[in-house]
């Protein structure tokens, strides 16, 4: 016999969200059909008030206004609906907004515009959303398939042009590739642990730790692998291999969404395994956990190789996908913050800060890219961006707000995330990372001012196509960048609060 | 809501303008009046700071303080305020801000509304970056104040402008970052970012740290100040900026921006680390001697007028780094009002070589000689110009030079050596300024395209009065200056000197 169990149990309604949101899209998917070829801005009108709504729920819990549900934890603890997935939650789902008015006017001047595009970048952004929410490994592995799988298909979906097709290819067998090793590492954990639940998981790996049971190397290995696999999705180095090529060849429109959208994905991911799961993962009596280490040496070469490759790149996509790489090394020195007990609530404040501030600068910096893009996908290259102030002022000051804020330079919202995820690492006595982490940040100086000085200080033609939507998208992100970085306060005060107590 | 103090008032009156610029102004002329009656108000109300200032109070005065971030473990505050020490370097940037502004009425010509709105977005972070006492509002105007220069040398510099431009970016965002670490170490460790709680709880001994880690802090925050100053051997970035720079840009480079750097020094590193700044004060003076010395040396080889005041700055600015090692009353009060004096007839200087660049287009002194004859009014002004930059007695460059070497040669880190060298640069000086005047003003016209050369026009002029009549007010009435710093260089100097006696003593 088994027991029925009991639907009230569940706490569905904590995740109402998420919920909301999955059930949005598949309800778009069929309405989608009944809507002529023609007439596809409705579908995008139909998108883009799911994603509000689905927004505005979302802060309505981020706010305290209301309390959806019984308290945070849902689903029997698969499911944990806190002010960290609240946050994220907030954030995926404005750079889907972004992300959908980046794209109307792009697809239609490329000859793709599918509906298709809109309830994958919905499904996508519910994964990340169940991401920020995990409460069990496995849970983590399905929303990273969720989060994954819709983008190797808007990789692609400027078949038959080449790039496109490597890049969704390329980006596919690696992203499987790396799930397999997610997958892998979740067995090992769960063979030591013999539970892939975060409570459950901490309460097992504290008696690991007390026994200094043998089963630790396991927990390790598993601990490692896990690492690889998120590693993947974050590119970070040395598994950042795919993003150059995946960036270059995928429609810029979803690589302006999938740039900002995967980051958070990953590092919610990464936040909740490593800070509610595994924190108190130490070896050999040490306060911090046995993975910081780990987690800030690859934090290290990610900056220092993101930023140094950048520097040479000349097409501005490939500038921007190693510059990816290389705030992946920004964050992940959060992450490695999050290993030390005393400052795990701020690291991961400071991430999620820094989440925030990436998300307005980053899909930004790719809308001005899709604005000088021309139909051919040509026109991508440094060269592009020559002569843009003297045509398009408004252009060029946005661009050149994204690449300040990209470098980290005061009263925009990228100052503010260094700030904080450098005050983390100095906090857990991290110095020598947040050291390499200033350098680099000075080494990406130099090509983001190229790309300002090319701007201003040069002639050149110019050129570049903004229609409305993306107009408004490049405004918002413009408005956002500045506006988080003159009031720091608002950042930090989404911030506060957000504690991983969960697996305390 | 507490009142809003005049400091605030002053600080915001150019992002007020920027905005009002920004709303109404329609026409390139709206963009330039806009940003000169921006200036000008805020110069105006400035005046106000001196009538409020209380000489009496050695602390902060008209402060305001307003939470702004507020985290579990650490507080970050909107706090200005201005002592006797920041006050005057309010004072020289509302000063020169309108001079600069209208110097530029008539060479720029190209994206004339983005050039006013760097100005005055220029003069905001100056100010911030003078009168904010937290350590992240500090941070923000000092890193800010990099993003209008660059625009300005790398849109409207010359030739080489965009190698100038990004040397000058990166180099100061380089030092910088260090101290970015070390402010984020000290916030860390104290639970506030505001520079007079920190100092409070080091002089209560709830925040202390070990000799090794305050020298190292020293360095952090000195390294950064030491390339804004510039001190040799980190100066490399100072002639390209300043040559490839529009007029007004090596004005506010010279006149303002340099004296974030030795402000730095006596707002951070003298307070916070006062046994370091004793241990380090010798080689500190050893490079700021090296400085006066090169800077003057090298300004002798110069063929370019631009180049030749350019120099001349790492060597002025060396006699500021001496003064303020010396680490008594008369070396930080000289070092102080050197500050501004430099600020005064080196942006005096860089306006006069304007004038002839605008004329002539050329800045090489071989292409000049005789132009007395031609422009005497001009001639007239850059005499005295040169003259109180070389500290000729009764104009103001003296009085700072020789409150200096009264300071050095009296201090007591520091040998009499360093008073002998720097006395040397002062015989120097005379000597490189006085072979630039006598090449490009005295002698024959004999130069055809000189012979025709206009005077001074309105613009001109009225940015070059202000300029001599500060030369000659601070010349001889230099204890009027001296009295606002007073009280605060007393106690910055206690602070130094009694943290040192207690350690001795433990």
């Amino acid at each position: 016999m088994f027991s029925v169990p009991d639907l009230s149990d569940l706490n569905a309604g904590a995740a109402l969200p998420a919920i909301f949101l999955g059930a949005y899209a598949c309800l778009l998917m069929i309405v989608d059909l009944f809507i002529p070829r023609t007439r596809k801005q409705i579908t995008v009108a139909l998108t883009l008030v799911g994603l509000g709504a689905a927004l505005a729920l979302s802060l309505l819990a981020l706010g305290d206004v209301v309390e959806f549900g019984d308290g945070a934890v849902a689903f029997g603890g698969m499911y944990v609906a806190d002010r960290f997935s609240d946050a994220v939650n907030v954030t995926v789902l404005i750079t889907a907004i972004l992300g959908v008015l980046v794209a109307y006017n792009y697809l239609e001047r490329i000859r793709r515009q599918r509906s298709e595009y809109y309830y994958l970048l919905l499904f996508t952004t519910l994964g990340v959303m169940v991401m920020g929410a995990a409460g069990d490994l496995v849970i983590v592995f399905v929303a990273l398939e969720l989060l994954s799988i819709p983008l190797y298909i808007l990789s692609g979906f400027r078949w038959p042009q080449e790039a496109s097709e490597e890049s969704a290819l390329k980006y596919f067998i690696l992203g499987a590739f790396s799930s397999g090793f997610l997958v892998y590492g979740i067995a090992l954990v769960y063979g030591a642990t013999g539970t892939t639940d975060f409570r459950a998981l901490w309460q097992s790996i504290g008696q690991i730790v007390a026994d200094d049971a043998s089963s630790k190397y396991l927990l390790l290995v598993g601990t490692g692998l896990v690492l690889v696999g998120l590693g993947f999705k974050v590119a970070a180095v040395p598994f950042h291999m795919w993003t150059p090529d995946v960036y270059q060849g995928a429609p810029t429109s979803v690589v302006a969404y999938m740039s900002v959208a995967a980051k958070i994905g990953g590092f919610a991911a990464l936040a909740r395994v490593l800070g509610a799961g595994m924190g108190n993962l130490t070896l050999g009596g040490e306060a911090a956990a046995a993975w910081q280490s780990t987690v800030w040496i690859i934090a290290a070469l990610t900056m220092i190789l993101g930023n140094v490759v950048a520097i040479v790149q000349s097409d501005l996509k490939r500038l921007l996908a190693y510059s990816s790489i290389a705030h992946a090394g920004y964050l992940l020195i959060g992450v490695a913050a999050v290993g030390t007990p005393a400052v795990t609530d701020e690291a991961v404040r400071a991430v999620v800060m820094y989440l925030v501030a990436y998300a307005f600068t980053n899909v930004g910096a790719f809308a001005v890219i899709i604005a000088v893009e021309k139909d051919d996908a040509s026109n991508t290259g440094l060269d592009s961006m020559r002569g843009l102030a003297a045509r398009q002022p408004l252009l060029a000051a946005s661009m050149a707000v994204f690449m300040l804020s990209l470098t980290g330079i005061p009263l925009t919202a990228g100052f503010v995330g260094k700030w904080f995820v450098f005050k983390s690492a100095v906090a857990a006595d991290l110095i020598p990372v947040a050291v390499i982490g200033v350098l680099t940040s000075l080494v990406s100086a130099y090509y983001y001012l190229r790309i300002v000085w090319y701007m201003y200080f040069e002639q050149g033609k110019g050129e570049a196509y903004v229609p409305a939507p993306l107009a408004w998208a490049i405004s918002i992100a413009t408005v956002g960048t500045l506006a988080l970085g003159i009031f720091p306060y608002l950042l930090s005060d989404l911030a506060n609060g957000i504690t991983l107590a969960f697996g305390r | 809501m507490e009142d809003i103090s005049l400091v605030t008032v002053v600080f915001m009156l150019p992002l007020v303008g920027l905005v009002l610029m920004l709303l109404f102004a329609r026409t390139e002329q709206g963009y330039r009046w806009g940003a000169l009656v921006t200036s000008l108000v805020t110069f105006g109300v400035s005046l106000l700071l001196l009538r409020n200032f209380d000489t009496g109070v050695s602390g902060l005065q008209m402060v305001q303080k307003v939470d702004w971030i507020t985290a579990d473990s650490f507080t970050i505050r909107y706090y200005v305020g201005v002592d006797g020490i920041s006050i005057w370097l309010v004072m020289l940037t509302t000063f020169i801000m309108p001079l600069a502004i209208l110097a530029s009425f008539n060479p720029i010509k190209d994206r004339v509304r983005l050039y006013y709105l760097f100005m005055v977005l220029m003069e905001w972070a100056m100010l911030g970056v003078f009168v904010a006492q937290d350590l992240f509002l500090f941070y923000i105007f000092w890193e800010v104040t990099l993003v209008p220069m660059y625009f300005l040398i790398g849109i409207w510099g010359a030739e080489d402008r965009i190698y100038a431009a990004v040397k000058f970016f990166l180099y100061t965002m380089a030092g910088s970052l260090l101290m970015l670490l070390a402010i984020l170490w000290l916030g860390n460790k104290a639970g506030t970012f505001s520079l007079p709680d920190i100092l409070a709880k080091l002089e209560t001994g709830e925040l202390s740290f070990s000799t090794n880690t305050a020298r190292w802090l020293f360095l952090a925050f000195g390294i950064a100040f030491a390339i804004k100053v510039p001190m040799w051997p980190l100066h490399s970035w100072l002639p390209d900026a300043h040559v490839q720079a529009p007029t007004a840009g090596s004005v506010i480079l010279a006149g303002v921006l340099l004296k974030m750097g030795t402000y730095g020094f006596v707002r951070f590193n003298l307070p916070l680390f006062p046994e370091a700044s004793k241990t380090f004060a010798p080689y500190v003076a050893v490079l700021a001697v090296i400085g006066i010395i090169y800077g003057a040396w090298v300004s002798y080889g110069q063929k370019d007028v631009k180049k030749l005041v350019a120099y001349s700055s790492i060597s002025h600015l060396g006699f500021v780094m001496l003064g303020l090692f010396a680490l008594n009353p008369a070396g930080i009060q000289g070092g102080i009002l050197q500050m501004v004096n430099h600020g005064i007839s080196t942006g005096g200087l860089f306006l006069l070589v304007g004038v002839l660049y605008e004329r002539r287009h050329t800045k090489l002194m071989s292409a000049f000689g005789g132009i007395w004859r031609a422009m005497p009014l001009y001639s007239g002004i850059a005499l005295v110009i040169v003259l109180s930059s070389m500290g000729l007695p009764g104009l103001n460059g003296f009085v700072g030079e020789f409150t200096i070497l009264l300071g050095s040669a009296g201090s007591s880190v520091l040998s009499w050596w360093f008073t002998f060298f720097a006395a040397i640069g002062i015989i120097l000086a005379a000597v490189y300024m006085l072979y630039m005047f006598n090449t490009v003003f005295m002698g024959a016209l004999d130069k055809e395209e000189n012979k025709r050369l206009p005077d001074l026009n309105w613009q001109e002029l009225w940015s070059l009065v202000p300029i001599l009549v500060m030369v000659f007010v601070i010349g001889l009435q230099a204890g009027y200056f001296f009295k606002f710093m007073d009280g605060s260089v007393q106690e910055l100097v206690d602070q130094v000197n009694t943290y040192v006696m207690t350690a001795a003593g433990q």
